[in-house]
């Protein structure tokens, strides 16, 4: 596999706020991935450097091996779907696709005509007059109809119904298994999308909190519930990233994968073992990643 | 799918069962890797890595340009298998619940013949 992507100690300072700190990862070509983590983590902020949009202040950005800055021959390879993208007041969806198929020089109009149809897009008006929901539409098909060798969305799903995002995933999935190429997803709709994705990258308050493909993920955590007693006699030097009770019933998630021996073990101890939903592996390494940080600020 | 066990995993047993059940039979054209894909919507190189397993595995085997095809002799392979961890698989946990619940071997000998018995009566009964 080749890299398409290669972020080397990235760091983007405003004033007093680090927005991403030193930041490093690649991104293989022809891979679906999942940028996760909470509001204001730096996804944006990752993304937006990546295509140029927004300035390092530290750190190094290659696309396709070159540098993305003012580099038409990059650029035009890729495609970012912002949340929160702007068009100029009169422009109608009309404007927008016949734009977007003028710059991206994989385009399939017969794609986009396609998803018009399924996103029901009103194309002669105006997008200040569309809805939430609308608007999302016109970026989504624009990512899609592109066919770029690498298109980022980020949150592409604002005001669009359960129906038409998996609208969305299920158009992703058909072209992306017809033209392989490299999406890079950023969402908090974790369970949406978690079958989707071929690789996890999680950012929590700028920083990579986690990097790895998505089967690994699966294997990563493992939830033990049973008595108290036993459960903490497993959980001793081990890494327990959560740990709740009810009674004398306690259930924990720890990391590390664990040996068949060691399940059977468990299991003959009764135990029960659950392996843990994607969402809930981000949201307990992001609490515990933040829980770690406040105690050794108190230290 | 189940989100916590191993996707590929998921999609090879799919396949296995339809192979099993008999709606998918020896020499026929397996889902392809895009239409497994699609179908329950997950990334298609976990489709891939599923598919690739059952080729190796001897199950399904690729004809050039055309896809895939289940493997003569499958179904009687995929059947020992199953019949091999059978007991690790379905009696394993349901002595573990027996024994929560007092039930010892004999009283589970006598539950399963009752109801292997109800079940054949079911069949002969709604048979033409």
């Amino acid at each position: 596999m080749s890299p398409v992507i290669e972020v080397a100690h990235l760091t983007k300072r405003y004033r007093e706020t680090v927005a991403v700190d030193d930041v490093s990862f690649v991104v293989e070509k022809d891979t679906i991935y999942g940028l996760l983590g909470r509001n204001g983590a730096g996804k944006t902020t990752i993304m937006s450097i990546l295509t140029a949009q927004n300035f390092a202040t530290s750190g190094e950005v290659r696309v396709f091996g070159e540098s993305p800055y003012e580099n038409a021959h990059v650029l035009s390879r890729m495609c970012f779907v912002r949340e929160s993208q702007k068009y100029p007041d009169d422009a109608t969806a009309a404007h927008a696709l016949r734009i977007a198929r003028l710059f991206y020089p994989n385009w399939d109009q017969d794609l986009a005509d396609r998803l018009v149809e399924d996103f029901q897009l009103p194309l002669t008006r105006r997008i200040k007059k569309l809805s939430r929901g609308q608007l999302s539409a016109v970026g989504v098909i624009i990512g899609l109809a592109s066919r770029a060798e690498i298109t980022f969305f980020d949150e592409p799903y604002l005001g669009l119904d359960a129906v038409a995002r998996q609208l969305f995933y299920d158009r992703l999935i058909a072209d992306y298994s017809e033209h392989p190429r490299t999406i890079v997803l950023s969402s908090h709709l974790i369970d949406e999308v978690a079958a989707l994705l071929g690789h996890v990258i999680v950012v929590d308050r700028g920083r990579v909190l986690l990097d790895e493909s998505a089967e690994e993920l699966r294997e990563r955590a493992t939830t033990v519930l049973g008595d108290t007693a036993t459960v903490d006699r497993f959980l001793s030097g081990r890494d327990v990233i959560h740990r709740e009770s009810l009674g004398r019933v306690t259930s924990a998630t720890v990391l590390g994968a664990l040996s068949p021996l060691e399940r059977r073990e468990l299991a003959d101890a009764g135990l029960e073992l659950a392996a843990v939903p994607l969402q809930q592996l981000v949201v307990r390494l992001t609490l515990h990643a933040a829980d770690t940080e406040t105690r050794e600020v108190v230290r | 799918m189940d989100e916590g066990r191993a996707l590929f995993l998921q999609i090879a047993e799919s396949v296995e069962d339809s192979i099993v059940g008999g709606t998918l039979a020896e020499q026929e054209r397996a889902p392809s890797t895009n239409e497994l894909a699609a179908f329950y919507r997950i990334n298609p190189a976990t489709a891939a890595k599923g598919v690739n397993m059952l080729v190796e595995k001897g199950i399904l085997y690729k004809r050039r340009g055309i896809g895939m095809f289940v493997a003569a002799g499958a179904r009687a392979q995929l059947l020992a298998e199953r019949r091999a961890a059978f007991a690790e698989r379905f009696i394993a946990p349901l002595l573990a619940e027996a024994r929560k619940l007092d039930l010892d071997a004999d009283d589970l000998t006598a539950l399963l013949r009752e109801h292997a018995a109800a079940a054949s009566t079911t069949i002969e009964g709604t048979s033409p």
